[in-house]
């Protein structure tokens, strides 16, 4: 029982909590706000972006780094798509002044 | 920045991924939590940007505004009836960011600071990752076709399901064979390219195999699903990366969607598994043979009118009918009405009313409908005993008391109880059943009222009457 923990289950240690913690938060969404969650959880899962600009860093370009800039392209359009049509539905959700 | 420093600032994203799902719990808090989201992301992006700063920062720059660009003029442009088909279409581009990722890391570890020769557990998780991925990419493409109804240009976008013989085993020995692939490229410690290609193929082929036989009434389960996939391809890349950020925001649109399509399964009474071995959910279905024996009464437009501004509480049931014939406005108008005239107006929404989970709300949202007069079924079924007149538009199974019945296909389906309203006026275009095919007993009731017609121009004349 000595040595140092292997990365892997740390990554283990996280997923499993973030898991937990994602099914405590995901079933409090009202049911009216749906599909807003959706868009939003897509803009989220579009973080892998970050895989994809390390991906595409390296100086010299090489066939990695071009499919990594290919991967940031995609991913930067649901980054940017997800977040705005999320933002764009719960504006319509604002509470209505009576007339 | 050291690697710590770079770590806690994904941490502070984290967390704000956290609170941007959170927000969604109140439609109050919910455009603050889709803030959060937005700084959590940046911080992401400008955490990241400075580890490759001197690399081709200027080629990462294009990429992402070009992306950032399309992204962008697609939030704006979309229709909210067409919400279904953007979603899927942006699952799909994440499945294809996580397999590219996975091909960049296969090709070049030490960009990711790992030895040349890949580690027996990061070829692990590239496997998970990529396969996911795959699937997901070619699963949404085929959700987004037979979303966006192009089964006339190209037959496996059919919103029938797709189905030939040895369909599960075809699929089964695909499987089987992925998973061969996978380990041949985890046993080689070198770069395999060819297990690694092959196993990504046929990840591809499954994806479409795995949706083609699903029918298109089943499709809100799909696009849960298919969001739940994407999240878990995210985390898997996340593994590979040892990145904690990417495992969380991963893990949460992971149990996002899986728990969307528990709720969906929910609403349809129907199981996981039946709804993913397919083979059912064509959208129309043919009237049962006793139909004709019974009696319907129908009336006009006027009648319907002359009801409801006598009433004292209205209810109105609205189903994606209403959305087809773009009626949300008219209902909206006619709830103003009937509200002018001292009436009570509320909406009743069941969990699958759209074709996505909340798309009604959304839709609804839209006419200005305020949030606070729309309920949904569990908040209001107990009230519809004391409601004057129920309108129902566009909607049959989910307002069909056989599912009351022992026996019947539907049985045990929550449904809202429409029945026990005093007047229930039910709008359809034709006594045709809904997509289970089933004959509706609330068409036959005394107290129902049938107003034929195209949702819109009923709810339009329905509102000229009552003026």
């Amino acid at each position: 029982m000595t040595g140092t923990v292997d990365p892997t289950i740390i990554n283990l240690v996280v997923f499993v909590l973030a898991v937990f913690v994602g099914y405590h938060v995901i079933w409090n969404v009202t049911p009216a706000l749906h599909t807003p969650l959706m868009s939003v959880t897509n803009a989220i899962s579009s973080v892998i972006i970050v895989g994809a600009i390390l991906a595409a860093g390296p100086a010299e370009i090489d066939f990695g780094s071009v499919m990594g800039a290919v991967a940031v392209a995609l991913a930067a359009i649901n980054v940017a798509g997800g977040f705005l049509v999320t933002r764009r539905m719960l504006e319509m959700f604002k509470k209505k002044k009576q007339a | 920045m050291s690697a710590n420093v770079i770590a806690l600032c994904y941490l502070v994203a984290s967390v704000c991924f956290i609170l941007a799902l959170k927000g969604l719990s109140h439609p109050e808090t919910a455009r603050r939590g889709n803030a959060f989201g937005i700084a959590g992301m940046t911080l992401a992006v400008l955490t990241t940007l400075s580890v490759v700063l001197h690399g081709r920062i200027d080629m990462i720059l294009a990429a992402m505004l070009i992306g950032g660009g399309i992204g962008a003029v697609a939030a704006r442009r979309v229709q909210m009836t067409q919400m279904p088909e953007l979603v899927a279409a942006m699952h799909s581009l994440v499945g294809l960011a996580a397999v590219l990722i996975a091909v960049a890391v296969v090709d070049n570890p030490a960009a990711f600071g790992m030895s040349a020769s890949l580690p027996a557990g990061a070829r692990f998780e590239l496997f998970i990752g990529t396969f996911v991925g795959a699937l997901t990419f070619s699963g949404s493409v085929i959700a987004f076709g037979k979303l966006a109804g192009l089964g006339k240009q190209f037959r496996l976008f059919s919103s029938a399901p797709v189905t030939f013989p040895g369909q599960h085993m075809v699929n089964l020995v695909l499987a089987l064979a992925m998973l061969g692939f996978g380990v041949a490229f985890f046993m080689s410690p070198d770069k395999a390219w060819t297990p690694f290609l092959v196993m990504t193929a046929i990840a591809f082929v499954l994806g479409v195999l795995i949706i083609i036989p699903i029918g298109g009434a089943d499709m809100p389960v799909v696009i849960s699903m298919l969001n739940s996939y994407s999240g878990w391809a995210a985390a898997g890349i996340g593994f590979s990366l040892n990145n904690t950020m990417l495992i969380i925001a991963g893990s949460l649109v992971g149990s996002s969607g899986a728990i969307l399509s528990y709720i969906m399964c929910k609403a349809m009474n129907r199981s996981f598994f039946s709804v993913i071995l397919g083979g059912f959910g064509a959208e129309e279905g043919t009237a049962t043979a006793h139909a004709g024996e019974k009696t319907h009464r129908s009336g006009s437009a006027d009648d319907a009118a002359f009801l409801m501004g006598n009433a004292e509480s209205v209810i109105i049931v609205p189903g994606y009918g209403l959305a087809v014939a773009r009626a949300q406005h008219a209902v909206k108008e006619l709830a103003a009405k009937l509200t002018e005239k001292g009436v009570t107006v509320r909406y009743a929404i069941h969990p699958v009313a759209g074709r996505m989970p909340g798309h009604m709300n959304v839709l609804l949202a839209e006419a200005e409908v305020p949030y606070d007069q729309v309920l949904e079924m569990d908040e209001i079924n107990s009230d519809f005993g004391a409601t004057d007149v129920v309108l129902v538009l566009g909607a049959n199974d989910v307002v069909n008391p056989l599912a009351h019945e022992k026996g019947s296909p539907i049985y045990g389906m929550p449904i809202l109880d429409v029945a026990k309203a005093r007047t229930v006026l039910v709008n359809k275009r034709s006594m045709a059943s809904g997509y289970a095919g089933l004959d509706n007993p609330l068409f036959y009731m005394e107290r129902t009222m049938m107003v034929f017609g195209d949702a819109k121009k009923v709810v339009e004349d329905i509102v000229k009457a009552l003026d």
